[in-house]
């Protein structure tokens, strides 16, 4: 970025322009008690190498997980990102891309967004998949609303065991509407089937769900999708792991009427908790109540494909009061590292990535769950994360790992008091038999 | 443009009585007004609307407006070709751009609607 100062000679000339005397004179109405009547504490100004170097020192007291292994996910995961994404996607026509308003000279940006949209269906087994939304937990909290308007019902019902920031989101997002959250608790780290059941209603206008849920867990999709379906109301599922699609069935081929989720694994680095991505598709039928941009192909007078943003009245600049959704924007940047990252690895690619999580995931499993004093907490089927019941408390376990260049598991009680030894392990293709095994090998003395 | 045999609302439908039902679509001046009609969203046959309250939604290019009922009652019948084929709203709104045919529960509401006279001049006093 450039940096222009202004002269003294062209301050005098915005001074006569403006009619004052002074830059002074411009703060005339602020109270002369509130003023700062001393220099701002800061140092002396610092040549540039030895700004670069306070800087590099700074930047050093960082950790992040080129120099730890990670073994933390719960809504965040450590993924290889190949070079081919910052490459592409860190292209200036694609960096500065705003929203593209203006198709006759944004071509490359919305084609770029029509492919991630198509990528999204795929993965999800969905019809229609929007531009991007903000994050996972946002995304969760538009088909809160988006179910409410297309069922006219008021109640959502929302599986404890769906990631705890999600819920929260969506209870402050639903907070100022004619919404009723309920949430269904969880049991034996799943999503009780009978109790959803009794819990469904003529009322409900949805239950949603995450799959693999905050625990790990795999839920049962399609009983949970019959479940909402014999009352009329829609099933959300919640992707916070969408790599585990290369592995699992999509939502869409169980029953889910509205998929939203996480995209950040999907090639964008963990970022220090955002941006994220934002992930929302549906069905054909609901397309009417998707919220944010949405990316059409067409054809122009000659007959040649072009893109265009498409469905705008869904949106709130024309249906204004009457919107589902004030989204009127995505996340371009993340959207399209997305769909760079999934054109990269390709069909073959995510399986071969899913299943390496799956595999490292249950190696550990199998090996933390037979130390002495750990145990396994939940029975149900998981892919890349699983929770351990540990002999001391885990926040204890993370210190120590941590000395050692080890990046813990998420300590349960943070957010389920009653799982207060719980700790969410995750495992993901980017760990090593070695780094596993010195996992273990850690926990071993930490009883 | 507006048929004698039709009863008005200020919000711009029209009310028709066919026997025992009613018919109910939106006006040649409101679908001029909306130019280009895109999208039509009807309630589901059988869904009770109340008298001056929204049943539906119809979105044009330019704009999005609720549809308000001009009687109370039970919707029986929903012009699903008009779904289909929103576009009809500007060419036939009082003919094949019906919208609903609803059972009333209250017929005397009738009374409360504008002939066309009436309706006229109140879109006199719209457009002053």
């Amino acid at each position: 970025m450039k940096y222009i100062p202004a002269t003294p000679a062209e301050r005098e000339r915005m001074l006569a322009a403006v009619g004052v005397g002074t830059v002074e004179d411009l703060f005339q109405d602020i109270p002369a008690e509130v003023r700062l009547k001393r220099p701002l504490d800061l140092p002396a100004p610092a040549s540039d190498p030895d700004l670069l170097a306070h800087m590099r020192q700074l930047a050093a007291r960082n950790v992040d997980c080129d120099r730890l292994a990670c073994f933390l996910g719960a809504g965040a995961y450590d993924h290889f990102v190949p070079s081919t994404v910052p490459h592409l996607a860190l292209r200036p026509e694609f960096l500065t891309a705003y929203t593209p308003y203006q198709a006759e000279i944004m071509q490359g940006e919305l084609q770029a967004i029509y492919e991630y949209q198509s990528m999204m269906c795929e993965l999800t087994g969905m019809d229609v998949a929007n531009a991007s939304m903000y994050d996972g937990a946002s995304a969760t909290g538009e088909a809160a609303s988006m179910a409410a308007d297309l069922t006219k019902r008021a109640e959502i019902l929302i599986s404890a065991a769906v990631h705890p920031e999600y819920r929260q989101v969506l209870r402050t997002y639903t907070s100022h509407l004619p919404i009723t959250v309920r949430e269904l608790p969880a049991v034996d780290g799943v999503t009780p089937v009978e109790a959803a059941r009794a819990a469904i209603t003529d009322a409900t206008a949805a239950l949603i769900i995450q799959s693999p849920n905050f625990f790990g867990s795999i839920e049962d999709g399609d009983a949970l999708a019959e479940a909402a379906h014999a009352h009329g109301a829609l099933l959300v599922v919640a992707v916070a792991e969408p790599i585990s699609l290369g592995l699992l069935r999509p939502p869409g081929d169980y029953g889910a009427d509205i998929v939203t989720g996480e995209g950040q694994p999907l090639g964008n680095a963990l970022n220090f908790g955002g941006p994220y991505l934002g992930m929302i598709a549906t069905r054909e039928q609901f397309v009417r109540r998707i919220p944010g941009r949405l990316v059409g192909r067409t054809v122009d007078t000659e007959g040649r494909p072009g893109y265009v943003l498409t469905l705008q009245t869904r949106e709130q600049h024309i249906r204004r009061a009457k919107a589902t959704s004030n989204i009127c924007t995505n996340e371009s940047l993340n959207a399209l590292i997305a769909a760079v990252y999934l054109s990269t690895l390709g069909r073959q690619g995510i399986q071969d990535v899913a299943e390496l999580c799956a595999r490292k995931a249950h190696y550990a499993r199998e090996r933390i769950a037979a130390l002495p004093g750990y145990a396994l907490a939940f029975d149900a089927p998981t892919f890349n994360e699983f929770v351990v019941r540990c002999p001391v408390p885990p926040a204890e376990i993370n210190r120590k790992l941590l000395a050692h260049g080890i990046l813990g598991g998420l300590p349960l009680g943070r957010f389920y008091p009653e799982y207060e030894n719980g700790w969410l392990v995750c495992v993901t293709e980017q760990r090593t038999r070695e780094e596993i095994d010195r996992l273990v090998d850690h926990l071993e003395t930490v009883r | 443009m507006y048929p004698k045999e039709l009863r008005y609302s200020t919000e711009h439908e029209w009310a028709k009585t066919e026997g025992k039902r009613v018919r109910i679509g939106i006006t040649k001046f409101a679908a001029d007004h909306l130019s280009d009609v895109v999208y039509i969203e009807l309630p589901a046959v059988g869904t009770e609307i109340k008298f001056m309250e929204t049943f539906g939604v119809v979105e044009s290019v330019k704009a999005v407006s609720d549809l308000y009922a001009p009687v109370s009652g039970k919707v029986v019948e929903i012009n699903k070709a008009l779904v289909e084929k929103p576009e009809v709203l500007n060419t036939d709104p009082y003919g094949e751009g019906w919208m609903i045919l609803v059972e009333p529960t209250s017929p005397g509401e009738m009374d409360k609607l504008l002939d066309a006279a009436a309706y006229a001049a109140h879109l006199g006093e719209a457009q002053s």
